[in-house]
This record gives C-alpha cells, structure tokens and sequence, in this order.
C-alpha cells in the first residue's frame, strides 16, 4: 500500500505546537459536546432495541443494511470535503481556523462522543432515526477527516503552471474542477477513499452494538448480528456473521477499490509512465465492454458536452475578482460578533453545567486518564513486538509478501470492534480477564496500522543499501540500527500515529462491558465515559468526553507531531 | 505600423511591507507594437518572468499602468496566450483533449471544435497523436502541442515563456525554426511575440527587438533592434558581434571593489547578494582561462567551450569577479594574476586563497563578526537567517544561507551542522 498518499494534518504546521487558531477549534469543539449534553438531558431513560434475528438467511439484507449506512456517511463525507476543503485553501483568513478546527476535529477520538450524539439525538427524534443518525454521524466523522486534508493538500499543491494555463486560457469555476482540480487530486482521494472505508467499518460496527445501562442503541446489521451471536453464544451463526463481513469487504475491494486505483492511474501527474500499474480484472472487463463505449459515446459524453456548454454561457470567468461592498463587509463584521458571542455564551453554560461536579470525581478522572493511557501504551507496544519483526520479514521479502500480504489484507478487514463480544465470551472466564481481554481488543485495534505501514517501509528499502550493509559484514543488529530501524522510523511513526488513535477510541467498548445482565468495568477514562452514558450523569459525561478529547489532542501535538517531523526532516528515503 | 498593442508605464513589483518590502522589478516602460518579436533577457532573478505575468494580467503590478491596445488592463489579459517552460498540459487529457480545452471555454461547438484542433496540430506536424496523452510524448513534441494551444485561442499578443529551455539541443532547434517559420511566414494571426529566454543565441536568433534587464531590483538596462534578416547565420561575423555585445551588457564590467562588494547586512547601502554557485565549477572555468593564451576570452564563445548555458556562465563571471580572479571589460573576461594562482595551485592551497578572498567579502566578514561575538561562537541557523530576512525576502534569504554555508564549508571558514542547524567558527589552529 503506498503511505505517502495518507494524509497527516497534525504534522501539517510543524514549528509551533499550539495556534490561536488551536485554541478556537477547542472551544468550538467544547461547544458542539455542550449542545448535545444539553440536548441529552430529555433522552429517554429506556430505549429497546430491536430483534436481532440470527438467521443465515437475514445476513443478506443486514449486509446491505451496513453497507447503505457506510454509503450514505461516505456520500456526506465527499460533499463536506469538497466544500470545506475548498474554503480553506482558497480563503487565506477562513484557512486560519479551518484547519486547526480539523486538526483538533480528527485527534478525536470518535467514539468518545458517540454517547453524547446517540443521547442527543434520541431525546429529539424517533429511536430507531437517532440511532441511525447517530451511526451515519460517527461513519462520516472516521471517514471524513482525512478526505478533507488530501482535497484540501491537493488544492494548494498544484503546480503554479497549472492554474497560470486554467486562467490564460479562461477555465471558469466549473471547468477548472472538472478538468483540473478533481484529476489533480483523484489518486490521492480514491486512497483515502478506500482508507477511509476500511477505518468506517470499524465505527460502524461499534455504533451497531452500542448498550449501556438500560439504553439499548442497536441497529439491524452484521454488527448487531455478532453482538447478538455472542450473547446467545451461537458459535455457528457468529461464523456465518464473520463470513458475511469478510465476503463483503474482498467484494468491494475486488469490484470498487481496485477498479477505481486502476482507473485513477491515468491522473497521476509524473510524465513517466508506470512501472507496475494498478490493475484491476474487472477494470479490464468492463473499460473493454461494449456497454462502458455505447454509454461514453450515446450517453456521457454528449451530456457532459452540454452541462459544460451551459456552465461556460453561464459562469463566464470574471476577469477581475469583485471586491466586497461596504455594506457586505458590515455584515461580515456583524456575523462575527454574534458567532463569537455565541460561543462565548454556550462557553460559558458548558462551564457552569461542569463546576457541579464534585472535585473528588475531577481526581477519579484524572486516574482514569493516566489508566488509560497506561493501557494505551501497553498494547502499542505488544503490538510493536510482533508487527515489526513479522513485518520487515515480510516487506523484505517478496515471495512470502505475494502470499501472506492478502491474507494479512483480509484479517484486517475484520474490523476489531465485531470481535469484541466474541473475545470477551472466551477471556472473561480467566484470572483479572476484563483487563487482558481489554488489552487485547486494543490491540485489535492499532495492530494492523502498524503492521501495513512497517511492510510499506521495509519494502521500500533500496536494493544497494541492502547489498552494501551484507557487504560490509554488518551483524545482524548492526543492520538493524543502521539500516532497518532508521528506513522504518518514519513508517513506523505514521503507523502509531493511527494505532494509538485507535487504541484511545477502543478504550469506551473495552472498559466497560455488561456480560450477563451484570456490569464489568475497569478504571479508566473510557470507562467512565460509558458509566456516566449508562446513569445519564451529563455533566459527568460532557466532562470526561473533554477530558479525553483535550488528553488526545495534547499528546497528538506534544509528542506525536514532533516525533513525525523528525520523521520527515531525518529518515524519509527521498527519490 | 504604430500601433501600440501593448505600453507599460512606471511599473513596479513590490513585495512585503514596511522595513521588508522587497522590489521584484522597478519602474518598467515598455511597449511593443503590432508586428514586433520581442525578447526578455537577463540573469535569473531580474524578474523577466515576473513581467511576463503582468502583461498577461495574471500579476497585478503594485504601481503603475499596463495598457492594452491603449485601454487599461483589467484581470487576465484575453487576447494572450501563454507557452510554458514547463508545457503545463494536463497529463490525464489527450492531446486533442488539451487543444480542444482551449477551444472550447471560448464557445467553440462540436464539431467544428475537433476539426479545428485537428487542424491545429496538423500545423505543427502531430497528425497521428491526436489521442495519445502527454507522458507519451517526447519533449519537443509537448511543446508542440503547448503551441498547438496557444494558437488555437488566435491571440494577438503570444507569450513565450522560456519555451525552449526544457527542451534537449535538437528538438530545441527545429522548433525554433518550425516557430520562426509560422511567424514570418504570417501563417498563425499573431499580432505580436513577446518571449522570455535565458539563452542569448536563442534571442538573437528569433527576435527583431532584444530586451535586456539586469537584476537587484529588476530594471530594463537596454533595448535593442536586431534588424538581421531571417534566416539568420549564427556563425556570421555580424550575428556573433550583437551576441557578443549582449553578453557584454549583461556580464556587465568591474568595478572598483567598493561597488563590486557592497556593505554588510544593517548598513545604508545594497548588501550585495552572494552568487548560488558551488566553487567545484569555477575552478573549472578558471582552469579553461589559464590555458587560453593571455588568459582571456569572449564571453560569448565560453558558453560553446564550457558547454553551459547563459544562466550558468553569467554566475560563473560574476564569481569569478567577484572573488577577485578575472576582470571582466566589454562582453571580455580575463583571468587575473590570483585567479592564474588559483588554477595552478594544489587542492588545499586553493582553499586558502579562497578564504583569504571571501573573508573580505562584506557578507562573510559580517556572519564572521557575529560568530566571534557569539556564545561558544556558535549561531543557530535560524539567527542569521532573521538577521538577513531584512535584507531579503524568505526564499533569497534561505539561498543566501545556504550559500554563505557552501563556501564557509570550502573555505574552512566555518563549520556547519546540520541535524542541530547551528554554525559554528571553524577552530583557528586548522587554518594557520
């Protein structure tokens, strides 16, 4: 898979840690949890789920249930993008605050507020609808983000050239998006597309089973299929759910992904031309059909041949760009003191909703963080242990990466949240096994981040640095410290970057569990979060889901920047 | 004809604000009339391209008037078109794809607009490649197709920026003849050609009209008729003594070390600029003068001899001079008693004669001054670098660094680190 084409927004700025424009994205966040605590405070005290029928022959329509809800959240995610992305890298004062605001927004983690959207919205709308919203609102939030940096990266990165031809020979708005901006950046949003789905399906699956207390959140689909096959320990219809998942990810990545990588080969902008290109057999299928040309040539192209017609009589490229009026610029100036007074106003109430809690339970969650964080670390470093190993092996070596890299692509498309009921029905029969099982999903979670960007950077390194460090007889760790080590550092950086995102989010369904109607948990932040759902105690939950977005935000900023910066600055291999 | 197509009066350039405004290109009158090629030429960095873009409107000038056909321009200049160094084609469009583009967004109708951009680039001889993509093609043929553009807009004013230079010698050639060969020939509507070029054979060459800009600030210093007729020899007595007479105005003469040096950074006056160039390449041309008889050339013919381009050979004399080892007098270097020391002598013996040079020059004396002030006499990249963004603009700045870094480096004046980014006084005892 090749990295560079991920985005990291937290290594974008470098330099300085913190921005006013930082501090704004903050508190616009602190804002946005106010309202929904607010909101969660008329939400029903019980909310029954529906029937999950664990029939084989339901898993079709569950399946195609997931999939619309993925559908729906990534359609949202590509107009946000396309919007978002072009104010900030078109409005130089707008791109101040925009793209901290997505910065913080991204460091998130997502499921910390999954409690407070599903509260929120079933106190204002039918259950089944809040819950259906709620879970396209979290698929979307772990798609969106780093869609919105590549079309935001893309924008400001074409070459001056372009955009000096686009305006000599007068392309207006529109024919510059079609014919220069979206192929421009088509590579880079069809990997983050795919990216993109992969991390969904993790969130999707979590909204799906989500219950606290007696608030049963769940959502027809393969991920309440499994939540539900491990509670009536079904072991033959937990199989068929976990066949059902696999089948629907090699088909998407067999009929969707892979046809659109080939098909997106033809935007890249090197003047060479491919080595190995993509491929796709059912690219070659269909790019050769006689239906793709009686289409193109009967359908697609005289239509777009007329919109563009249209849209050029229409939208004719202004040669100067206008300059604001008085009277706008008032206004301008208006809207932004009532924004900034809002915010001041809902600032404030968010602080007098939180001053109610008493300073004993600021402690509790203080030791929560630090628990958590603990539990953070262990399981980035158990899954350090064997991906690095297992992952220069197979990088290194392009025999066994032809067989085991499918396979490794597959198990990873296992989203680890499905697994969740299913480990716990094993670990929690053992010795402190809330805490290994806890542990270990994860772990589920970050491993295979780290496994996929260790393979990209392995494989990466070059043939003669190879042959010269075996010529210079170097030992076996001296290779290692010398060569493989520094290659993978910056890999390995942008690896952990992710998993230890993942881990934070992991932590709300890992430390707290009901198993036989009684209630499992662990000390912890996320733990807390998901207790604090459970009893409907708002303020609690408006502070701790801070507590951890700030804790996530600061170790982004303060340790993870500054480690993928040296990264970039020291051990990226260039040409 | 007098008629102007195109008049520029009192332009400026201005980056910046305040203490740090920086002047891109100062108070530019020019104009060109209909029937007129004209060619920019000038060192890089003397803001050639900068201009270009204004009379394309896709700059505004920070002060003065641009007047097109005698009414003021407003936003994109449309009756320009422009052909790029780089092509700019957009790779994932077929040749006819980036043709018909332009034909397009002007209201041009299938089918007459496959037709015309057929005929296009039959034109310039790619029948055949219509629905080949640009990554297919060689350079020349890119080119080709970024003509093909241009031309298929019919502007009256045609802007070439440096067209040929991306190009390898050959190709390079015979588009410049297919060119010459469309424009007097009066085969294409084009009212006037104004190119920027680093290559002063090139100009001559091509153009009716030569404009010579020199750089820190940008300025036109002379504006010359060059009334061969086409074809033109490159060999001819008369065509090797304008080009000989352009070099000699662009390679400018010595003067007397005070002018040539300038002062240092915070003093009244130009701090003058240290040329980009890493020191392994004067060496080279040094050593070609030494072997000369009298130790001198023309300027024009070094460029054949050394096998480099304008750009490079006018960095190369302006070191030279700079560093004290040739004199350079109407469009002639010739290499002076220590640049003839300097050739002869031994690795290490031309890093000292070196050092002893640079350390007078007023950049270098200044970054030494503050170093020996410094704590442990040693400077944080980003120090120097604030104390000389008042001099220059960021990106100068950078290269200026990098630079006084590269011959510090050679001179064993000071040391460099580059994981901790700090610039440290190379200890006395391995100088003496």
């Amino acid at each position: 898979m090749s990295k560079e084409k991920l985005n990291f927004g937290s290594a974008q700025s470098g330099g300085k840690a913190f921005s006013w424009g930082d501090g704004f994205a903050v508190l616009f966040v602190i804002v946005l949890l106010y309202l929904g605590a607010r909101l969660a405070f008329n939400a029903p005290a019980e909310i029954t789920g529906p029937d999950i029928s664990l029939e084989p022959k339901a898993l079709p329509w569950y399946t195609l249930l997931s999939v619309g809800r993925m559908l729906a959240a990534y359609i949202l995610s590509l107009l946000f993008t396309m919007v978002y992305g072009r104010w900030a890298a078109y409005n130089k004062r707008a791109e101040k605050i925009l793209m901290p605001l997505l910065d913080v927004l991204q460091s998130v983690p997502i499921l910390s507020f999954l409690p407070i959207v599903l509260l929120g919205l079933s106190a204002v709308l039918p259950e089944n609808m809040a819950a259906e919203i709620a879970s396209i609102v979290l698929i979307f939030t772990s798609q969106v983000w780093n869609l919105t940096f590549a079309w935001y990266q893309s924008l400001t990165t074409i070459p001056k050239e372009y955009k000096e031809a686009s305006n000599i020979f007068r392309l207006n708005r529109w024919m510059r998006f079609k014919n220069l901006e979206l192929p421009f950046g088509m590579i880079s949003l069809v990997w983050n597309s795919m990216m993109s789905w992969a991390g969904g399906w993790f969130f999707l699956m979590a909204a799906e089973i989500f219950t606290v207390g007696k608030r049963d959140f769940r959502l027809p689909g393969l991920g309440a299929y499994l939540h539900e096959a491990a509670n009536m320990n079904n072991i033959s219809a937990i199989l068929w759910g976990i066949f059902a998942l696999v089948a629907t990810v090699v088909v998407l990545d067999q009929l969707v992904w892979n046809p659109l990588l080939a098909w997106a080969d033809k935007f890249k902008v090197e003047m060479v031309e491919n080595e190995n290109p993509p491929k796709s057999w059912f690219y070659d299928l269909i790019s050769k059909g006689k239906i793709r040309n009686w289409l193109y040539s009967k359908v697609f192209n005289p239509l777009s041949n007329k919109l563009d017609a249209f849209m050029i009589r229409r939208y004719p490229m202004k040669s100067a760009p206008a300059k604001p009026k008085a009277w706008q610029r008032g206004l301008r100036y208006v809207v932004l003191v009532v924004v900034l007074g809002g915010l001041g106003f809902l600032i404030a109430q968010a602080v007098l909703m939180m001053v109610k809690i008493p300073g004993l339970t600021w402690g509790d969650m203080g030791l929560g963080l630090l628990a958590t964080l603990g539990r953070v670390l262990l399981s980035l470093i158990l899954a350090l242990a064997w991906t690095v190993p297992l992952g220069v092996y197979i990088g290194t070596n392009p025999k066994v990466s032809a067989v085991l890299q499918p396979i490794v692509q597959v198990m990873a498309s296992v989203p680890a949240t499905a697994l969740f009921p299913v480990v716990l029905l094993v670990m929690i029969k053992w010795p402190s096994g809330l805490e290994m099982a806890a542990i270990l999903l994860m772990l589920m979670g970050t491993q295979w981040y780290l496994l996929f960007n260790i393979i990209a950077g392995a494989s990466a390194i070059p043939q003669d640095l190879k042959h010269t460090a075996e010529l210079m007889g170097l030992s076996k760790w001296e290779r290692w410290k010398t060569l493989i080590l520094p290659a993978i550092f910056p890999y390995l950086i942008t690896g952990a970057i992710t998993a230890s995102g993942g881990a934070w989010n992991a932590s709300i369904v890992a430390e707290y569990q009901i198993f036989d109607g009684s209630v499992l948990k662990l000390k912890g932040i996320g733990s807390i979060i998901s207790h604090a759902t459970a009893e409907g105690d708002y303020p609690l939950l408006l502070a701790s889901t801070l507590a951890m977005i700030l804790a996530v935000v600061l170790i982004n900023r303060l340790l993870w920047r500054k480690l993928y910066s040296l990264a970039e600055e020291k051990y990226r291999m260039e040409n | 004809m007098n008629d102007a197509l195109l008049k520029l009066e009192n332009v400026y350039m201005e980056y910046g604000s305040g203490a740090r405004r920086f002047t891109a290109v100062e108070n530019i009158n020019l104009d060109l009339k209909s029937g007129e090629f004209a060619a920019l030429l000038g060192p890089s960095g003397c803001g050639k391209s900068t201009l270009l873009r204004i009379v394309t409107g896709l700059q505004e000038a920070s002060r003065g008037r641009v007047y097109y056909r005698g009414e003021p321009l407003v936003g994109v200049n449309p009756h320009a078109a422009i052909v790029f160094q780089s092509f700019a084609l957009f790779p994932w469009l077929s040749v006819l794809e980036n043709v018909s583009l332009a034909l397009k967004t002007k209201g041009v109708q299938e089918p007459e607009r496959s037709q015309k951009a057929i005929d296009l680039l039959d034109r310039v001889g790619l029948d055949g490649f219509e629905s080949a993509y640009p990554r297919e093609l060689s350079g020349g043929m890119r080119q080709k197709v970024g003509f093909a553009r241009a031309m298929a807009v019919e502007p009256e004013l045609l802007c070439l920026d440096e067209p040929f230079s991306a190009l390898d010698v050959l190709s390079a050639e015979s588009l410049r003849g297919e060119l010459l060969e469309l424009w007097v020939g009066g085969k294409i509507p084009t009212k006037a050609i104004l190119m920027v070029s680093h290559n002063i054979e090139e100009a001559v060459l091509l153009a009716d009209r030569v404009i010579i800009m020199d750089k820190d600030p940008g300025r036109v210093i002379a504006d010359l008729p060059i009334d061969l007729a086409h074809p033109r020899q490159r060999k001819s007595p008369e065509f090797q003594a304008i080009v000989d007479m352009v070099y000699g105005l662009l390679a400018g003469q010595t003067r007397s070390e005070v002018e040539e040096f300038g002062v240092a950074p915070g003093e009244p006056g130009i701090t003058r600029k240290l040329p980009s160039l890493p020191m392994s390449d004067l060496a080279g041309m040094l050593e070609h003068l030494s072997e000369l008889p009298e130790g001198k050339a023309d300027i024009y013919k070094l460029e054949e001899e050394l096998a480099t381009t304008t750009d490079h050979l006018l960095l190369l004399t302006e070191t030279a001079e700079l560093l004290g080892y040739a004199s350079i007098a109407k469009g002639d270097i010739a290499i002076t008693p220590l640049g003839q020391a300097y050739a002869d002598a031994s690795i290490l013996a031309r890093k000292e004669i070196f050092a002893s040079r640079a350390r007078r020059l007023p950049l270098i004396k200044w970054l030494l001054q503050m170093l020996q002030n410094a704590e442990n006499q040693q400077l944080k990249r980003n120090v120097v670098k604030t104390a000389l963004s008042l001099e220059f603009p960021d990106e100068t700045a950078e290269r200026q660094i990098d630079t006084l870094i590269n011959w510090g480096r050679y001179g064993e004046i000071f040391e460099y680190d580059d994981k901790t980014e700090t610039i440290t006084l190379e200890n006395q005892r391995y100088n003496s």
